[in-house]
């Protein structure tokens, strides 16, 4: 396959990660899930900054986020599918 | 994976990769004659810092340890310590010494900072023609120390250069190398998972151990959730959203096969034999390169995102990104480019390849970025308030 828009983890994961820096909303993102070597695509409907987290389905509020097959933090605000991820919307669990 | 490099044996039998004669304050004070020294007599490097006065109990043991363990360091040919009086300094004098290299100490208090910068200058002198005929000889690979860590990290740190540096662990750890990670506070959250890469249940309940007291400090001296502390702003401006999401990705830098053998004290040397070794020390890049050299690594290897740009005075830093813009951005601090790792160009196996191949190269003399920007951070940790 070409060079890959986003990169997950985890195939348990439910956000990927944006190597590119040209993820704008509207754009259909190809992703690599690394583990499994498969290719998965989305609606990026945030523009999505290099580095930053892609989610790969509609969350709630207080939902647990995976990456690398682990327990990153919970959401505390719903997520959409193709929605940006950070810290407007994430939060640990620790500290 | 095979291999040799071209290092400087000590009379201690350890092996260094760089042939610096050091001038090495005691204190504070002697910061001033240290680098006068090293300005009359070519060759030599003075390591200045902030501490060594009224300090006490386990922080004043630890500022020996780092000060002795620096200058016993294999990278470091031969020393000249100054301090404020001749007690302590005569302390650091003496625990270098047991290393067999050159080292004599020089006290202020007495003699003043001209007489003794003309005294310490001689002996700097005789040190450095000294060294310069030291020669280097071919050495297997087990014999170089490895340490290991990762600053101003990103997302892209946890899914290729840090797996890289992971990569070149457990092919290092195969051949019998001595190698080192650390970074207490930032496997917050990835702990338990950290605990199950330990040899042995023991091994695994004092990791355990050190991560909860450094974690129960924090949480006694935190005033809110450490947003911008940990992460940082630069992680967060690099996507990274938590504490738990970088402990994951800190984490790939000991690869997937590797089982660290002993927990370390802050600058406490290895004493189980080969393998990899996990350090309590601070996150902070240049107090944990610094405690990791005092331990006696000889070279380190430094996966980063958003482009920290931290040396150490003996120790070569070797920088890899895999962030292009940094790449970009930042190029002349950048030892290796792993950014095709993200684009599928390149296979992790051979990154780890390109940094084994990069890292002998360095051990035989290449210059890092990082020596040749100048960065010399040399960054005692200090545990609590001095008397």
């Amino acid at each position: 396959m070409s060079a890959p828009d986003f990169l997950v983890h985890d195939s348990t994961d439910n956000v990927g990660v944006v190597v590119v820096e040209t993820a704008q909303a509207g754009r259909t993102l190809v992703g690599w899930v690394m583990d499994k070597d498969i290719t998965v695509q989305l609606l990026a409907v945030d523009p999505i900054p290099l580095g930053h987290k892609v989610a790969l389905g509609d969350m709630a509020a207080d939902e647990t986020i995976l990456k690398y097959g682990h327990d990153i933090g919970r959401t505390i605000a719903p997520v959409v599918r193709g929605g940006h991820v950070h810290v407007h919307n994430l939060k640990t669990k620790r500290w | 994976m095979s291999g040799s490099f071209w290092g400087f044996r000590r009379e201690n039998g350890r092996v260094g990769v760089r042939n610096h004669v050091i001038i090495l304050p005691l204190d504070d004070l002697s910061n001033a004659a240290a680098e006068a020294v090293a300005n009359n007599i070519k060759g030599t490097l003075a390591l200045p810092h902030h501490y060594g006065r009224l300090q006490f109990g386990a922080d004043l043991d630890l500022h020996f340890r780092t000060l002795i363990g620096t200058g016993a360091n294999p990278n470091v040919a031969a020393v000249v310590v100054i301090g404020i009086e001749p007690g302590w300094t005569g302390r650091v004098v003496d625990g270098i010494a047991k290393t067999g290299k050159p080292v004599v100490g020089f006290s202020i208090e007495g003699n003043g900072d001209i007489s003794t910068i003309a005294s310490a200058s001689r002996a700097a002198k005789d040190f450095v023609h000294w060294a310069s005929e030291r020669r280097r000889e071919q050495t297997d690979i087990a014999e170089l120390w490895v340490s290991v860590k990762c600053g101003e990290s990103d997302t892209t740190s946890g899914l290729a250069s840090n797996p890289t540096v992971g990569n070149f662990v457990d092919k290092l750890d195969a051949q019998g190398a001595y190698t080192c990670f650390g970074e207490t506070s930032e496997l917050t959250g990835a702990e338990q998972v950290c605990a199950t890469r330990a040899a042995s249940p023991e091994v695994a309940a004092k990791f355990l151990k050190t991560w909860t007291a450094y974690n129960d400090f924090i949480l006694a001296n935190k005033t809110n959730d450490l947003s911008e502390s940990q992460p940082t702003k630069g992680n967060i401006e690099g996507g990274l959203s938590t504490i738990e999401e970088k402990a994951f990705g800190n984490f790939q830098k000991i690869g997937h096969k590797t089982k660290f053998i002993d927990v370390l004290e802050p600058a406490e040397a290895p004493q189980k034999g080969p393998g990899l070794y996990f350090m309590d020390t601070s996150s902070a890049a240049a107090e944990c390169v610094t405690l990791q050299a005092a331990a006696g690594f000889a070279l380190h290897l430094f996966p980063t995102g958003q482009g920290n740009v931290i040396g150490n005075p003996i120790v070569p830093v070797i920088k890899l990104t895999a962030n292009p813009r940094t790449l970009r951005t930042m190029p002349e601090h950048i030892d290796l480019d792993v950014t095709g790792l993200l684009r599928r160009e390149l296979t992790l196996d051979q990154a780890g390849d390109q940094l084994i191949d990069l890292a002998i190269r360095t051990a035989d003399g290449r210059l890092t970025a990082a020596e040749v920007l100048g960065h010399r951070e040399f960054v005692m940790t200090k545990l609590y308030r001095s008397a």
